[in-house]
């Protein structure tokens, strides 16, 4: 959609509204946790509007550009906190259309996690087994698949050697990528130009469409209050188009339920800001955020070793000088996702490729002895730039991060036209998470560093704090309601007719990408918001097939469905 | 700015230009260049349109510049008395130090336990970005212009349609043993 159509599309959703607009059922947010129930509440007979707050692009507005403005800007936050920033997707989509497409499940001993409270946090209808047949329904839904080794990028090919001469083993990660469309041109973190990369914007999103769903891009809600009926209503601003800060309108819209999933970095500020006109929120709300324990290290290959040590060539002659070349990540090892080691010893590593700028920014020149993340040592480092691999980590944090009082509006205060701004997510991290940092760049060092292989450094923490790509847990599910925004149905306490399924929801990291999870436990948590609908008058049902019509995912569904699925 | 005070206009630039170099430091432009300290061979920020990048009106800076290179020249002319360097006042203090200095004093606005650190985080993020993405610039006209930075890392030419494709892209062979405990779904267990 070009912009001209996006700003039409806007501003006929708020000139000259006396009365309120109804919908039945508001979504607020287009990503995993959105689509999702976008989709299959409009399948199942729901008029459904979905506001999202970045713009709506097509694959031919995906842009292979660095250039301030275009698509890579477009559609992604880099959002500044007090100790940790956080990345997340911005656009029709959210975190689906910058995402690598790395899609495995949770390792089992991630259900069993005490995590910061001393006992099981996740709910406790939730595990791994009663979750699996919901990653079902996910990886139909894309769909997920096995890359074969053939597959593997340079780089993960050379994390993968690596790992094996220290003796670690190595998977090529699960992904929802067409590899036969992908020219492995690494500007995923722009949009996928070639729809190699199964973001919603080929599955769920166009079929909830198909079904009648509304989609308004542009459209950023600023909180929620109650109507009569015991419904809610939506005060939203129309963000323009090219500076997102500018409010170019505002509205509102009321629904008898609303899902909410405006990002785990969106979500609890938007209910923070509710609380005006709600009431007091649940405790949770706001804190326990996690950083999915991230963390990266950048190496620099030594070419000749890697050749000599590892074994390894190219076509044209090189070892490998291939850092440009790929998909984001393709290969990690799970060696310490292992159940039997303590929590916060247990961790992916995983080879990642973050493009120039926000790629090369925090990395520290190894054994610099000046200033180590710019200066004469980081500028010799850069120019080995194509050697680079670099290394993510993905460790068990404490949950530690908080938001403080929300900004005046969306979740940040906006620095640059685009993409940049100041939040108020404050995140000390514990002695546990960074036990778990400490022993992932111990990992990596002695795989990278053997034999002279490479030299390698952690990215720096100093500039913008921690960072993160998988925010979770701002407001999310469990049992005890002093611990957990939600109930194991993703409804918010205390505030009945608001379900939260975003990333927010997932009670703590996951060692793992995190975005199947996500997909899994909104998939899960259709069944009641459907059943909460139903209760509030609407004639909705639940039993839609996967979005391309498949229905395998649906028949393994059957037994934690509280209503009869009809063929 | 430029029109109305082309003497602060050219301070402040060659203070923000001074600037930029520390954070990517390359060769001087010219013998007399006192911006560009001139620390290493090879162009750096400033040579990569780092100045231009931080005019651009959407890095959401340009209309703050000022008050940067102002800031700047203050930080350097208290940084030269705490530690007795003599400045030449025919440039701006910032300018004046040693590329060392100029080091030590960026060392110090960017360090954790500065209140003002987000500031010149934020100036320093843009003046690498000059560098490393070229984000004044179409990347694929940078890289068609010989764009100091992107040449400098051997980032690849793009197709003749401005879009990057890499046939070449896998080893093609099993490289390491994967986990046992892996699932059929190709997860961790």
């Amino acid at each position: 959609m070009n912009r001209a159509e996006q700003v039409s599309r806007a501003a006929g959703t708020t000139a000259g509204q006396d009365k309120a607009e109804q919908t039945d059922i508001l979504v607020i947010g287009s990503g995993f946790g959105g689509a999702i129930a976008a989709y299959h509440l409009a399948a199942g007979g729901a008029k459904v509007t979905v506001l999202e707050r970045g713009p709506w692009l097509s694959s031919d507005e995906f842009e292979h550009d660095f250039k301030l403005g275009a698509s890579s800007t477009r559609v992604i936050d880099f959002v500044a906190g007090d100790g940790m920033s956080v990345l997340s997707g911005n656009c029709v989509g959210g975190g689906s259309v910058v995402y690598f497409a790395t899609m495995p499940r949770a390792p089992r001993f991630v259900f069993e996690r005490h995590g910061s409270i001393g006992r099981r946090m996740w709910p406790a209808a939730i595990s791994r087994d009663t979750l699996d047949p919901w990653y079902d329904r996910v990886a139909e839904a894309l769909p997920v698949s096995m890359q074969s080794w053939g597959e593997v990028t340079y780089p993960g090919g050379l994390w993968a050697a690596a790992c094996d001469h220290a003796g670690w083993t190595a998977n090529p990660s699960p992904v929802a990528i067409d590899t036969a469309k992908c020219t492995n041109c690494n500007w995923m973190m722009a949009g996928c130009r070639f729809d190699a990369k199964r973001s919603l914007l080929l599955n769920y999103l166009p079929a909830a469409v198909s079904y009648g769903a509304q989609i308004r891009p542009l459209h950023e809600v600023q909180f929620l209050s109650r109507t009569g009926d015991g419904g809610y209503r939506a005060h939203y601003n129309i963000i323009d188009d090219e500076d997102y800060r500018v409010t170019a309108g505002q509205g509102t819209i009321e629904a008898k339920l609303v899902v909410l999933a405006a990002g785990t970095a969106a979500t609890p500020v938007i209910l923070q800001r509710s609380e005006a006109a709600l009431g007091p929120m649940p405790p949770a709300t706001g804190r326990y955020f996690s950083g999915n324990g991230e963390r990266l290290n950048t190496a620099a290959m030594d070419e000749d070793k890697v050749r000599s040590v590892l074994g390894l060539s190219r076509p044209g002659g090189q070892a490998y000088a291939a850092n440009q070349i790929g998909r984001g990540p393709s290969v990690a090892t799970w060696d310490r996702l292992d159940g039997s080691l303590p929590e916060y010893s247990r961790f992916s590593l995983e080879q990642l490729y973050f493009p120039p700028g926000l790629g090369t920014i925090l990395a520290q020149a190894p054994g610099a002895a000046g200033p180590t993340w710019f200066g004469l040592d980081k500028k010799q480092f850069v120019q080995d730039w194509d050697s680079w691999l670099t290394i993510f980590t993905m460790s068990e944090d404490d949950n530690e991060g908080v938001f403080g009082p929300p900004p005046p509006t969306g979740n940040a205060v906006r620095i640059s036209q685009q993409m940049l701004g100041r939040g108020s997510l404050r995140y000390e991290p514990t002695v546990n998470t960074r036990r778990g940092w400490n022993e992932a760049d111990a990992a990596v060092k002695d795989i990278l560093e053997r034999d002279g292989l490479a030299r390698v450094a952690p990215w720096t923490n100093d500039v913008v704090g921690a960072y993160t790509v998988h925010p979770l847990s701002s407001c999310r599910i469990g049992d005890d309601p002093a611990t957990s925004a939600l109930d194991d149905r993703h409804e918010l306490r205390g505030h009945p007719g608001i379900f939260v399924t975003d990333g927010s929801a997932v009670p703590g990291a996951l060692t793992v990408n995190p975005a199947m999870t996500i997909a899994a436990l909104a998939e899960r948590a259709i069944p009641g918001i459907v059943a909460a609908a139903r209760q509030r008058g609407l004639d909705v049902s639940y039993g839609a097939p996967s979005p391309d019509g498949e229905t395998n995912g649906r028949r393994g569904v059957v037994s934690f469905t509280p209503n009869p699925l009809s063929e | 700015m430029e029109s109305e005070h082309p003497d602060r206009y050219r301070d402040r630039t060659v203070t923000l230009e001074a600037f930029a170099d520390v954070i990517v430091p390359g060769k001087k432009r010219s013998p007399d260049d006192r911006a560009v300290a001139g620390a290493t061979p090879g162009p750096g920020a400033v040579a990569a349109g780092a100045i231009e990048l931080l005019e651009e009106p959407a890095t959401g800076i340009a209309d703050g510049l000022d008050n940067y290179a102002r800031d700047l020249n203050e930080r350097a002319r208290a940084y030269a008395e705490q530690c007795g360097v003599p400045l030449d006042d025919s440039v701006p203090p910032f300018v004046a130090l040693s590329f060392a200095d100029r080091t030590a004093l960026v060392q110090v606005l960017t360090a954790p336990d500065n209140p003002e650190k987000e500031l010149w985080v934020l100036l320093a993020l843009f003046a690498n970005m000059a560098f490393d993405t070229a984000a004044h610039m179409h990347t694929a006209d940078a890289i068609a212009a010989g764009h100091p930075g992107l040449t400098a890392m051997g980032f690849a030419k793009p197709d003749p349609d401005g879009l990057w494709r890499f046939e070449d892209y896998s080893y093609g062979r099993q490289l390491a043993r994967i986990h046992p405990a892996t699932t059929p779904s190709g997860s961790p267990a």
